[in-house]
């Protein structure tokens, strides 16, 4: 039996953060699945890793630079082709509010 | 009394390197068609990958140094995300808590006394930028907006400093501290207009009887000294009003309007940033060697307060004449290279700091753009000690040379404005002036010595001011006391 | 036999000997491709006609009597999260629809320098997320051995085009098991490389500490051959290992006397199938057979693996797929002129379902205040699990055990419930945890049904050519045994 870890509200907040817009159904759907997830994802706390340090690398090096010498840019045509949004050069985005 | 005020700073200056921070696009992106200056990886292109800038770390380490920071020897990368047209990836690669640099202080000269102020340092990071945004703006509506990658990457230092500053003439004397160091370090170009350098404030109103600290609000869009400290004094009295009226203050971010002179909130709605902070995964720890930190260290361009103790030392100037000429690089560097060429310090430091500067901060020029260069301006006045022409032709003469780029000396002889220095030449016209004020002699006679000035200036008008001052004043008097005889 | 059944290895030596033209072969794959593919589904879009044209220029070259490419025209399938320059690239999603890469992937810089001639854009699951090729926007792609049943994911089609003969060789990522796991299910080689080996420049990232672009071939040769060229340090990519690439192919050679063995305990509990059990156990055996020593090992914590492995890289790819919004490529929904509906909408329409979850999961674990108890806890879990390996690698230098706990199961039977789904790696990920190569290999099949069955072969760091021998041991000794000679799998 999975935990009640999150409800709808923090489901509706997650989703304003990811830029996501969900139905009711959607809504719905995922506090049941997110609750049954996270409540597998608990399993973690049996684990005692007070003493242990977080893996954020698993190379062990130095991290490598780049030598500070310019190389070309793309070429501005490349880059616009990406899109059908554009103006003069530049990419066209809605109004921000 | 201001102890009310309480200011921290966030200055976030563009590193002088030649590369963007995470790729090879150039970092010469002023003025550049918009969209040409841009690669898979600072466009954020699926796939891209970023690469650390060496020439980047260094400068930032230099700063650090400059700033007496403690040196992280092991730092790391973060992504601060969140969405906006300006991020292509929608997170920015910062550094969170295990930033580059963490305490330090920035000792600066304050208040009516002079007093030593020593502003500490929070951290010091290094970050990417963002691209630019500009609004589309269609009968006088905001339509939509237009982006523009060029400046996305382009390599940043943070630098906080600690709520130690207590008057907005304060934070403007620690910026100007601060922009003379990273000028002279190399390390950025310090343009506040052009925004290699940019100020926001963080600024709260203390409690003058529980000293309890008020709700700070941010302020951004600053972009000169003069808004900064105007921006600066409209929200002491905005804040300090409201207090009074018993009003809240909000927590909020208030961008300065430069056409209406005040600050306006910026948010619509309370909205607080979680930013969901996480290690880097592209990017390995950054590992600075404490070998690497002694050799920048050691090789640390010279400093601007010990550039000023030289010049006191070397040539002899007034503290505040040497404190004014190391304020900006160019400035210290245009002195230095004059006096390679020309000895007398002192002459050469009223012509630099009253006449040249004057011209060029009426035209907004830097020095080091000045039309009269080092050496030129030591050619007039070698032309003024060999008495060739007065002090106050030359003023004349450095207006033209100023304004039309030609030397002295070719100037001189086109204007016929040559001082008259043989003393025959000067005699014959002290006779005639003479002739024709015989009252004015008498006057003299009779102890008035107000008209003996009048004399002169009656010779230096027949001479078209060029005769030489001082030998006027002695001939004529020589002449006049003869006759009274 | 047809050109397009042929290994990798041995075209290029029947190219070099001139015993067959590029072209031809291509136009052979391509017959193939229209013939099956319409059943498999394997490819999103193909790329005929510059194929054709590269095959061209090859054949010349060789006529010509001038230096051959070491991969001579090797045709090659290329998972479509791979950036193909002028080739659209939209890792099947709708989000990503229209979307060319002006500029092409380290490793696809590197095998068209080699020679290698690209077929096409394989079908995948949805951003790499997912085990059986179902989260795909665009077509469902069938396992050839049977074709009522997934081919596994996320590599599913690149497994697919090599078992269905429509490819000689393909790339795929593998995140969590995505190269192994279809390799197992397609009967196919998958080798995953140790972390960093490959170059991730150009690869779309779904875990960016956990993807590696792998192989899928007809032989471990091929494998071995693949991975001379895709492997070595990129200076566009910092999180690639500055470590020389040997010359893999010299290490498929005979014996693995000198070779110790591990198996892990945990990986033979409940859950497993019976008859994958059986024929991963016959494959020890024969490996005790050939010299080599087998003993008994643990991973203890390996039963935290999984919520680790799927807590770090949603909350990576949380990060990763933020980039999708509308504004500068791709999909794009702006009709109500304001631009945080365009992101919503936009978003919202153009990523499946199972993205969605994933992204909101991983948005949640790295919000502030569930930071700690979630992402930060799944790393320090991830430095446990990369302990217990480096341990138990201190005595032995392979692990053997089963590439997934079941055969391939039906469409549509996990869909509904994603933690059942998510099982499915259960083998397969904590390889990426620790950063390990890891390979499947065919070792049988099911008696029923007919479907394959894969062995997984791990290694330390950086030591595939272990992988390789013992693969290439063992398989020669599978084209001997098994009861089908080579992966031939019937048209469906």
């Amino acid at each position: 039996m999975s935990e009640k870890i999150i409800d709808k509200k923090d489901v509706e907040y997650v989703a304003q953060l990811a830029k996501l817009e969900l139905s009711e159904e959607q809504k719905e759907l995922y506090v049941k699945q997110f609750n049954d997830i996270l409540t597998y994802f608990k399993k973690l706390n049996e684990l005692d890793t007070r003493e242990v340090s977080p893996t954020s690398q698993i190379l062990h090096s130095n991290l490598t630079f780049h030598e500070d010498i310019p190389r070309p840019s793309l070429p501005q045509e490349k880059v616009m082709n990406l899109t059908n949004s554009r103006k003069d050069g530049y990419f066209k985005v809605p109004k921000t509010l | 009394m201001q102890d009310d005020i309480v200011i921290g700073l966030e200055i976030h200056v563009q590193l002088l390197t030649q590369t963007k921070l995470f790729c090879h696009c150039s970092t010469d992106y002023i003025d550049r068609e918009p969209n040409t200056n841009t690669c898979p990886v600072c466009l954020g292109l699926p796939g891209c990958l970023p690469v650390l800038n060496k020439k980047a770390v260094e400068l930032a380490v230099r700063t650090a140094i400059a700033l007496n920071c403690h040196i992280n020897t092991t730092n790391i990368f973060h992504r601060k995300n969140y969405f906006y047209p300006d991020l292509p990836k929608a997170y920015q690669i910062s550094q969170y808590d295990l930033p580059l640099a963490g305490e330090g202080y920035l000792e600066i000269l304050t208040g009516n006394q002079n007093e030593k102020v020593r502003i500490r340092i929070n951290r010091a990071h290094m970050e990417e930028d963002a691209g630019k945004l500009v609004h589309i703006e269609e009968n006088g509506r905001i339509t939509g907006s237009l982006v523009d990658y060029n400046r996305s990457c382009i390599p940043l230092l943070e630098i906080v400093t600690e709520p130690d500053i207590h008057s907005s003439d304060e934070a403007i004397i620690f910026l100007q501290n601060l922009r003379s160091i990273v000028q002279y370090l190399g390390v950025c170009d310090g343009n506040l207009e052009r925004g290699s350098m940019r100020c926001d404030a963080n600024i709260s109103i203390r409690d003058s009887k529980t000293h309890q600290l008020g709700t700070k609000t941010e302020v951004k869009n600053m972009n000169s000294f003069r808004a900064i400290k105007k921006a600066l004094d409209y929200e002491i009295i905005r804040q300090r009003k409201m207090i009074e009226d018993g009003e809240k203050i909000l927590q909020e971010t208030r961008r300065w309007d430069e056409a209406n002179n005040k600050t306006i909130s910026m948010r619509t709605k309370e909205e607080a940033h979680d930013y969901r902070y996480f290690p880097e995964p592209d990017l390995l720890p950054l590992t600075i060697e404490s070998s690497w930190i002694k050799e920048i260290e050691d090789n640390l361009p010279e400093l601007p307060a010990d550039r000023k103790k030289r010049f006191v030392k070397d040539f002899g100037l007034s503290e505040y004449n040497a404190d004014r000429l190391v304020e900006v690089k160019s400035l210290g560097d245009y002195f230095e290279e004059a006096v390679g060429h020309y000895k007398n310090y002192e002459k050469l430091t009223n012509w630099i700091l009253s006449e040249l500067l004057g011209y060029l901060s009426e035209d907004s020029i830097d020095i080091s753009s000045s039309p009269v260069s080092a050496e030129r301006l030591t050619e007039l006045l070698v032309l003024i000690d060999r008495n060739i022409i007065s002090g106050k032709i030359a003023k004349t003469i450095f207006e033209k040379m100023y304004k039309t780029g030609q030397r002295a000396e070719e100037l001189v002889q086109e204007s016929g404005l040559t001082q008259i220095s043989d003393k025959s030449e000067i005699d014959t016209v002290i006779e005639k002036v003479i002739s024709q004020n015989y009252q004015s002699v008498q006057d003299y006679h009779s102890g008035k010595e107000k008209a003996l000035n009048y004399l002169v200036g009656q010779v230096m008008r027949y001479t078209k001011g060029r005769a030489q001052p001082d030998l006027v004043l002695d001939l004529l008097k020589e002449k006049v006391n003869k006759l009274s005889n | 036999m047809q050109l397009n059944e042929l290994k990798g290895i041995d075209y290029i030596r029947m190219v070099h000997e001139k015993e067959l033209s590029v072209e031809q072969v291509i136009l052979d794959i391509f017959s193939q491709i229209d013939k099956t593919d319409k059943i498999f589904k394997a490819y999103l879009r193909t790329n005929r006609d510059e194929a054709l044209q590269e095959a061209r220029v090859i054949d010349r070259k060789i006529s010509n009597g001038e230096k051959i490419p070491p991969l001579a025209g090797l045709p090659v399938a290329v998972k479509d999260i791979i950036c193909t320059e002028g080739i659209e690239t939209n890792c099947a999603s709708r989000i990503l629809q229209g979307f060319i890469p002006p500029f092409n992937a380290t490793v696809i810089r590197k095998i068209k320098d080699a020679g290698a001639i690209i077929l096409g854009k394989t079908n995948m699951d949805e951003f790499g997320m997912g085990s059986s090729n179902e989260n795909s926007a665009y077509q469902v792609t069938t396992n050839p051995w049977d074709i009522t049943r997934v081919p596994g994911g996320s590599s599913g089609g690149s497994a697919v085009a090599v078992a269905a003969d429509e490819a000689l060789v393909a790339l795929g990522t593998d995140t969590g098991g995505s190269v192994r796991l279809p390799a197992s299910f397609c009967g196919v080689v998958g080798l995953k490389p140790t972390y960093g080996r490959v170059s991730r420049y150009g690869v779309i990232a779904y875990a960016s500490s956990l993807d590696q672009v792998g192989v899928l071939t007809k032989s471990v040769q091929d494998a071995a051959l693949m991975m001379n060229i895709i492997c070595g340090y990129d200076e566009m990519d910092s999180t690639s290992a500055k470590v020389p690439v040997p010359d893999f192919l010299s290490a498929c050679r005979d014996d693995i006397s000198d070779l110790r063995f591990g198996v892990p305990g945990e990986y033979f509990k409940e859950g497993l199938n019976p008859e994958v059990k059986d024929a991963v156990l016959k494959a020890i055996d024969h490996i005790s057979k050939l010299g080599g020593k087998v003993e008994e090992i643990s991973l203890p914590s390996i039963e935290y693996a999984l919520p680790a492995y799927y807590l770090i890289g949603m909350a990576e790819a949380s990060s990763n797929l933020a980039k999708f919004d509308g504004v500068q490529y791709g999909l794009r929904i702006d009709d109500n002129d304001d631009l945080e509906d365009m992101y919503r909408k936009t978003r919202s329409s153009g990523f499946g379902p199972e993205v969605i979850r994933r992204i909101m999961l991983g948005t949640y674990a790295l919000s502030s205040g569930y930071y700690d108890a979630y992402y930060l806890k799944a790393q320090k879990v991830r430095t446990v699990i990369k302990e217990d390996f480096d341990k138990v690698f201190k005595n032995i230098d392979i692990i053997l055990c089963p590439a997934s706990p079941v055969p391939a199961f039906k469409i549509g039977e996990k869909i509904d419930d994603p933690l059942t789904m998510y099982l499915t790696d259960t083998y397969t990920m904590p390889v990426n945890l620790a950063g390990l190569p890891g390979m499947s290999l065919n070792c049988g099949f099911t008696n029923e049904d007919n479907l394959p069955i894969g062995l997984q072969i791990i290694s330390r760091a950086f030591e595939e050519e272990n992988i390789l021998r013992v693969g290439y041991n063992l398989e020669r000794h599978y084209n001997q045994t098994l009861k089908i000679k080579r992966p031939k799998p019937p048209v469906g």
